[in-house]
């Protein structure tokens, strides 16, 4: 109950705020939800940090033992609609499929046994039977061919969804990917549209191995023609899903081995995310801590810690990551002067790269201590559990990057 | 316990219907061609062939930076097409010009793409012979070999989904085949029952690749029953077998919902590209033999010629013609200004994005301030 009025009285503080700040340009999204969603936003993020849901957490990882229960900005709905369904990630991902091909058939998924499997993680669950399964089309093991026949279909105006068992086989369909999806729009002189989704888990997993455990967005970054999404939470993976759909260019959509299984209560009514938007998780005033998929959770777990320090991190899941929203990560600097990235990337060449790039370009004068980057380590993910753990960026190390930078 | 042999004693035969002299073989079965289709037939051969040669040399004069002729392969690339409905949706290689020419695409449509002008509707972003037309249901050509391959099978699911009367038809070379995504859209097509026709040319050369280098199979035909493919190797210099196989071919694929293999036997009279000079890799006689006495434009013309069709007037008017038009056409797409600064980030995205428009008012910042850096016409 505490955790409500708490709430309700952070959101008067923040929707000034917000009404000042955050006026971020929506192309896709649908207007009315879509206010409502960044506010909504704000008042979970604003009183999460002493919130307790206890053993209700609304964040269930599987395999989880020490990290994160409550740290994650949840969308507890303090507004006048309680209604909503909670549902996990996956299943989020797969209402918004579902939805889609609902609303227009020219939506369909291929992929490795997508059909009458459901997915290996279960997000194309019973899609098979309701459309039939040409339109959920279970395909033999080719990345490259399927990837390519999408792409074939796609210009012949179906929209398929094209799911990667794991993000790392994707690299086989590099080709396709690279010198047709992204350029023949281009090439074509604008004839042809190639209104591919691309999706599937990546990340580092729980000890999958070094070959399960790729971060393929560092890879596909400089793909000119493609647009590259991450979800974090099931409100914006359904969000994303429906906005990938949508668009007219080839999206990727990122999702990660391990957050399929959160929980979190979503609306009722049909809403879309903005591609092009990053999400304000926290506000806060002493640092921008920009993040996402699940490093998100890692990073509000040390906002936790922080906050009991004495600081007040501003958390922003940048969502989208190529374009990146300069818009929301501009304001964010202007108002906070220090930047820390947090990523699952390796440090060579992944989006924190580019990313600390884009900002010293962009918001050079803003900085008052440089741009640091916490990524993964530049090696093959380990299969043992400690080895494993240590790859990637841990709470305690983004706390202690945090101290240092506000120094 | 018994071994299949890696080949069979005899190779598989070549479906063919004109002998070497223009003259029917006897007792061949084949459909047959009106006057009408068979004089249309032969016209676009020859312009194709004129149009290859003065767009070759072209290139060899700087006007065009690039080039590739099908000189030798005319028989397929027509025939095929006039086998083919206008619904059928065509991903080609890059040697099947032939095929565009046949659906409509002008003289001066390819000379603009050849040119990147401002008139071109690839809007000059694509090397030359990269044509694309989606009014002419042709994909743009996509240098990367193969690629089409599994392209064509998404093309074939999506006419599928839709119940279209209509194929996808996808060309591919010998050298091709060795790529994966050979396997792949072949495999595809026949697990997902995909109307596709797939139009192998085998002509002997990848590059300076011989096909004896290329793969230890007889051909491609045979591959066609490892994925459960229906197939027929054709005499590719043999327009009238071309055009029954490539039209049954045709009918199969979308009565039956199957995907059809057709290797058609031909050779690259021409070299590879304008960046290649066979004769480093192959005999000039060799080049010579096939230019001259396997040539499938005069084998046609024959049959066209003892049917009374054609004369020695219509092939001087034929090729006089096609000849002037081209070098008018030529002529006015390099006059043509190239496409503006401002068509250089559109299309990347459906709308561009922050960062794009980004980078294009600072590269108009720079046009504006050292106008003299930039070619003329370097305009926004």
């Amino acid at each position: 109950m505490s955790a409500i009025i708490q709430g309700t009285g952070a959101a008067t503080a923040l929707t000034t705020l917000n009404s000042k700040k955050l006026v971020a340009r929506s192309r896709t999204s649908l207007p009315g939800v879509d206010a409502g969603r960044r506010k909504r936003c704000i008042v979970a993020a604003g009183s999460d940090a002493s919130k307790s849901f206890g053993s209700s957490s609304l964040l269930t990882l599987r395999h989880s033992h020490k990290l994160f229960a409550n740290a994650v900005a949840t969308k507890a709905d303090t507004s006048a609609t309680t209604t909503g369904h909670e549902l996990l990630l996956f299943e989020a991902l797969q209402e918004g499929l579902e939805e889609e091909m609902d609303r227009d058939p020219h939506v369909c998924v291929m992929g490795e046994d997508v059909g009458h499997y459901g997915g290996s993680y279960k997000v194309t669950k019973g899609l098979a039977d309701k459309f039939g399964d040409l339109r959920v089309l279970d395909t033999p093991i080719c990345e490259n061919a399927f990837t390519g026949m999408g792409i074939g279909a796609a210009m012949t105006g179906l929209r398929p969804v094209i799911e990667g068992m794991n993000m790392g086989f994707l690299l086989l369909a590099f080709n396709q990917i690279s010198n047709n999806c992204g350029m023949l729009h281009y090439t074509s002189g604008g004839q042809f549209t190639i209104p591919v989704v691309i999706r599937g888990p990546g990340g580092v997993g729980r000890q999958l191995g070094a070959e399960h455990s790729q971060r393929l967005e560092s890879y596909f970054q400089s793909i000119p023609g493609i647009q590259m999404v991450a979800c974090s939470t099931p409100y914006n993976a359904k969000g994303l899903m429906k906005a990938a759909i949508r668009s007219e260019n080839p999206v990727i959509l990122f999702e990660h081995v391990l957050l399929y299984n959160l929980k979190e209560k979503i609306p009722d009514e049909e809403y879309i995310c903005n591609l092009e938007e990053a999400e304000m998780v926290r506000p806060g005033e002493h640092i921008t801590i920009l993040t996402y998929s699940r490093m998100r959770y890692h990073v509000m777990q040390a906002a936790k810690t922080l906050v009991n320090k004495g600081y007040d991190p501003e958390v922003i899941d940048i969502r989208s990551l190529k374009p990146f929203d300069l818009y929301t990560i501009g304001n964010s600097v202007k108002k906070t002067h220090r930047v820390l990235i947090v990523e699952e990337c390796m440090r060579t060449g992944g989006i924190g790269a580019s990313l600390t790039a884009a900002i010293n370009e962009n918001f050079h004068d803003y900085l008052d201590a440089p741009v640091m980057c916490l990524s993964s380590q530049d090696v093959p993910t380990p299969y043992a559990g400690t080895l494993e753990e240590w790859t990637v960026v841990q709470p305690a190390q983004i706390v202690t990057a945090v101290e240092q930078l506000c120094q | 316990m018994k071994f299949i042999p890696e080949s069979s004693p005899q190779r598989v035969p070549c479906y063919r219907v004109l002998d070497e002299n223009g003259r029917i073989i006897l007792n061949s079965d084949f459909i047959p061609v009106s006057e009408k289709l068979a004089v249309r037939m032969y016209e676009q051969m020859a312009t194709l062939q004129v149009m290859d040669h003065i767009f070759y040399e072209a290139q060899r004069q700087g006007r065009i930076s690039f080039f590739i002729t099908s000189l030798g392969e005319e028989a397929i690339n027509i025939a095929s097409a006039a086998a083919l409905a206008p619904d059928d949706v065509v991903l080609p290689q890059y040697r099947e010009p032939g095929v565009l020419l046949w659906r409509g695409f002008t003289l001066q449509e390819f000379a603009n793409q050849c040119f990147g002008n401002r008139a071109d509707h690839g809007k000059g972003r694509q090397m030359p012979i990269h044509y694309g037309s989606k009014q002419h249901n042709y994909f743009t050509v996509s240098s990367p070999i193969a690629t089409q391959l599994p392209q064509a099978a998404g093309v074939g699911y999506s006419l599928k989904m839709e119940k279209k009367n209509a194929c996808a038809v996808t060309f591919i070379g010998d050298g091709g085949t060795s790529e994966g995504d050979f396997h792949a859209g072949l495999n595809f097509a026949a697990v997902m029952e995909a109307p596709v026709v797939f139009i192998c040319r085998n002509n002997g050369w990848a590059i300076s690749t011989h096909i004896s280098e290329q793969f230890r199979s007889d051909g491609i035909v045979v591959k066609g029953q490892a994925y459960g493919i229906r197939s027929i190797r054709v005499d590719g210099n043999d327009a009238l077998a071309v055009y029954s196989a490539v039209r049954s071919a045709r009918e199969m694929a979308v009565a039956e919902q199957r995907p059809v293999l057709i290797e058609a036997m031909t050779y690259r009279v021409g070299h590879h590209s304008t960046s290649d000079d066979s004769t480093k890799y192959r005999t000039a006689d060799e080049i010579q033999y096939w230019k001259m006495s396997r040539n499938p434009v005069n084998r046609f013309k024959k049959w066209v010629e003892d049917n009374g069709w054609w004369s020695e007037d219509d092939e001087s008017k034929i090729r006089s013609n096609a000849r002037k038009q081209l070098l008018q056409a030529i002529q006015a797409a390099e006059k043509w200004d190239k496409p503006p600064l401002a068509e250089l980030f559109n299309d990347v995205y459906d709308v561009k994005t922050k960062n794009l428009e980004e980078q294009e008012l600072g590269l108009k910042d720079l046009v504006e301030k050292q106008p003299q850096d930039y070619p003329p016409g370097f305009h926004i």
